[in-house]
């Protein structure tokens, strides 16, 4: 297994309280996978992704543990997870069109990083002309600032930068939010070429676009408040979903595998629950139609079939 | 990039014939007549006589042909650099005065903004990386920059000149002295410098190094830097990333500050009657002399002027996002 995360939980700290964003998440991702991460705006996804590369000042490793490729990552720890960044984990950053300094001509911004990793410029040069070759990028563009270059071309510069050293896991965060639908998916297949490729072993790629992730993953894990609600291959959990929040999800889509527009979440009534204080018990029981009696116990996750997780008492 | 700086040049030279002619126009419609002062100060009862000198002076001061002549006679003595004579040190010609004064504004002046933009800079952004210094010195840096400069200045001027004895309060050389290049004098010129000096320093250095705290934070929680400090990159590049970024709205800023130099600064100039260009606007605005104020703004308009066509040309040079704008726009 390329990465195993067991039990994570993660808390912002607010003036109000803990804001209990991720709580006691369990997954693997393997060898090769792409893991689609979906659910609502506001279920812990981009916070599942950056307490795996860099938590940001508010946020509190509270307990688990996260495995890559056997070594434990100490996610907690600022400094000491410097030298897993970039080189085993890197990050595809939803903000791609403002990533790049301003001030700095691409390719020198480019060795300045790699220097802080103790790589030289001249030893990774050609596998950085052969990647922009690859996404269609002219050499020339390291020679320019990051304002001469197009929205897209920045969003692919961000690519090959980010996977430029092979790191064993990346995570892509809402990557194609921004983008219209064709780029969208141009993008998506990209990425899938890169794993395809071995640039990256294996890949989170988060966004609340299910059919989106439904294109590239090989798997897809659905959160709901800050915990797993279910987990399968893409095509089952598009096709079969067993817990009550997916298959309101998927049905929320006007037809499965297509692309849609506007509605995306809108088809479920109610909201997700405060995460200062959540309530015991299921956390989707508010807004559940099979709600009953023994959601008011936290619902495990359990293997219903090989690879297919649910958490819920009626799955 | 040509054809940016051409119509910024026609800008600056309409602004320029604007600030000309509102600067005529100024002393000639408003309340109050230089000539009548300075026959007054003649004390002469003599009614006839009274006559004589007033058309003498009229003549003298070219006021006695027609508006729109007079108006084209202020550029043809303009464009020779003769900006008339003073009415204040009668009948020295006013750009005697400016070229006497302003050597006096510039040693005080420059010193002053360069170092306490630097100073001002470097001890900013290091404030911002330190927790306690960011909590216990800028408290001090606000207080600095809010205190009215007046204060500021009389404090000095009081405690380090009056009660302590360790500077003097006033001009900027001893008068038993003549002017030379001898040590004496030189150190006389220093002793009287260090105050005005000290004075400017110590606001501008507050208001810099605050501003450079506060870019420096934002820089910090810019995109580009929160990309960098996810893949790992060491602390020192993207503090040096935002330093680089966070200078550049600063070098505008100095390049303004810098644009007021010809103005003097007044205050400082008045309160510690140091003769430069402030205390020359001070002087002629007491003795109504509107030649010699009109003079000053004029310096004060042109210098302003050089200034900000050497900002914008600075500004295209260190920033790429302007320089890429021309181009684009150019093409
Ligand atoms: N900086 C923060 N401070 C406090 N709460 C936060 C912060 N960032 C996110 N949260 C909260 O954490 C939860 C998960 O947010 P997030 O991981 O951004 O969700 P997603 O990426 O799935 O939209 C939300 O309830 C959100 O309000
Ligand atoms: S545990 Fe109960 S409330 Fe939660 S999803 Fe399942 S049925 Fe609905
Ligand atoms: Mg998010």
């Amino acid at each position: 297994m390329a990465l195993r995360v067991s039990d994570l939980t993660v808390h912002y700290r607010t003036l109000r309280g803990a804001v209990k964003a991720l709580d006691g998440v369990t997954f693997e991702v393997g060898d090769g996978e792409i893991l689609g991460l979906a659910g609502e705006s506001g279920s812990g996804k981009s916070t599942l992704g950056k307490s795996l590369i860099r938590m940001d000042g508010r946020m509190r490793h509270v307990g688990g543990t996260v495995e890559l490729d056997g070594k434990e990552l100490p996610i907690g720890d600022d400094g000491a997870m410097n030298r897993f960044r970039y080189k085993e984990v890197s990050l595809i950053p939803q903000y791609a069109m403002s990533a790049l300094n301003p001030t700095r001509k691409i390719g020198k911004m480019v060795a300045d990083l790699l220097d802080s990793h103790g790589v030289r410029y001249k030893s990774v040069e050609e596998e950085l002309g052969r990647r922009l070759d690859l996404v269609e990028l002219p050499a020339e563009v390291l020679g320019k600032y990051p304002i001469e270059l197009s929205g897209g071309m920045k969003q692919r510069m961000v690519m090959v930068i980010s996977t430029l050293l092979d790191p064993s896991l990346l995570i892509a965060d809402e990557v194609t939010s921004a983008l219209d639908v064709s780029t969208q998916k141009a993008v998506a297949t990209t990425l899938a070429g890169f794993r395809n490729r071995g640039f990256v072993k294996s890949m989170i790629f988060i966004t609340h676009d299910i059919s989106l992730t439904h294109q590239i993953a090989d798997t897809i894990m659905v959160m709901y408040a800050g915990k797993l609600a279910e987990k399968a291959p893409a095509d089952t959990v598009v096709r079969a979903p067993r817990h009550p929040y997916t298959k309101a999800l998927i049905n929320s889509l006007p037809e499965v595998g297509v692309q849609y527009a506007e509605r995306k979440l809108a088809g479920i009534p109610g909201s997700p629950p405060s995460l200062l204080n959540p309530p015991a018990g299921c956390r989707f029981r508010d807004r559940c139609p099979l709600a009953f009696d023994k959601c008011g116990e936290q619902p495990p996750a359990v293997e219903v079939a090989p690879g297919h997780l649910v958490a819920c008492c009626k799955a | 990039m040509r054809q940016y700086f051409g119509r910024k040049l026609l800008i600056y030279a309409l602004t320029f014939f604007a600030a000309v002619t509102i600067n005529w126009m100024i002393p000639r419609f408003m309340p109050g007549d230089p000539i009548q002062g300075l026959v007054a100060r003649a004390q002469v009862a003599d009614p006839a006589s009274v006559d004589a000198m007033n058309a003498h002076y009229r003549n003298l001061f070219g006021l006695d042909v027609p508006v729109w002549e007079q108006y084209m006679n202020f550029w043809g003595a303009l464009l020779r650099g003769d900006l008339g004579l003073s009415i204040w040190a009668f009948p020295t010609p006013v750009s005697d005065l400016i070229v006497r004064a302003i050597p006096y504004t510039l040693a005080l002046l420059i010193p002053a903004i360069l170092l306490s933009w630097w100073a001002g800079n470097r001890f900013g952004a290091f404030a911002a990386r330190r927790k306690w210094l960011d909590n216990t010195i800028l408290p001090v840096g606000y207080i600095l920059t809010a205190t009215p400069y007046m204060w500021l200045a009389l404090l000095l001027a009081w405690s380090l000149a009056i009660v302590a004895g360790i500077f003097p309060v006033s001009h900027a050389y001893s008068f038993s002295l003549t002017p030379s290049w001898s040590p004496e004098f030189l150190g006389s010129l220093l002793a009287h410098w260090v105050l005005p000096f000290a004075s400017l320093f110590l606001v501008m250095f507050g208001g810099w190094a605050i501003g450079m705290r506060n870019l420096i934070i934002y820089e910090l929680e810019a995109d580009y830097s929160n990309y960098l400090l996810a893949l790992g990159a060491r602390g020192k590049l993207v503090r040096d990333y935002a330093f680089r970024n966070a200078v550049l709205p600063q070098i505008t800023g100095l390049a303004l500050q810098l644009g007021t130099i010809v103005a003097g600064a007044l205050v400082t100039e008045i309160v510690f009657s140091y003769p430069g260009i402030g205390y020359l606007i001070l002087q002629a605005i007491n003795s109504q002399d509107f030649f010699l104020l009109q003079g000053v703004f004029l310096f004060i308009v042109l210098g302003v002027l050089i200034a900000n066509f050497i900002i914008d040309a600075v500004y295209t040079l260190v920033d790429p996002r302007t320089r890429v704008r021309l181009q684009g726009a150019g093409a």
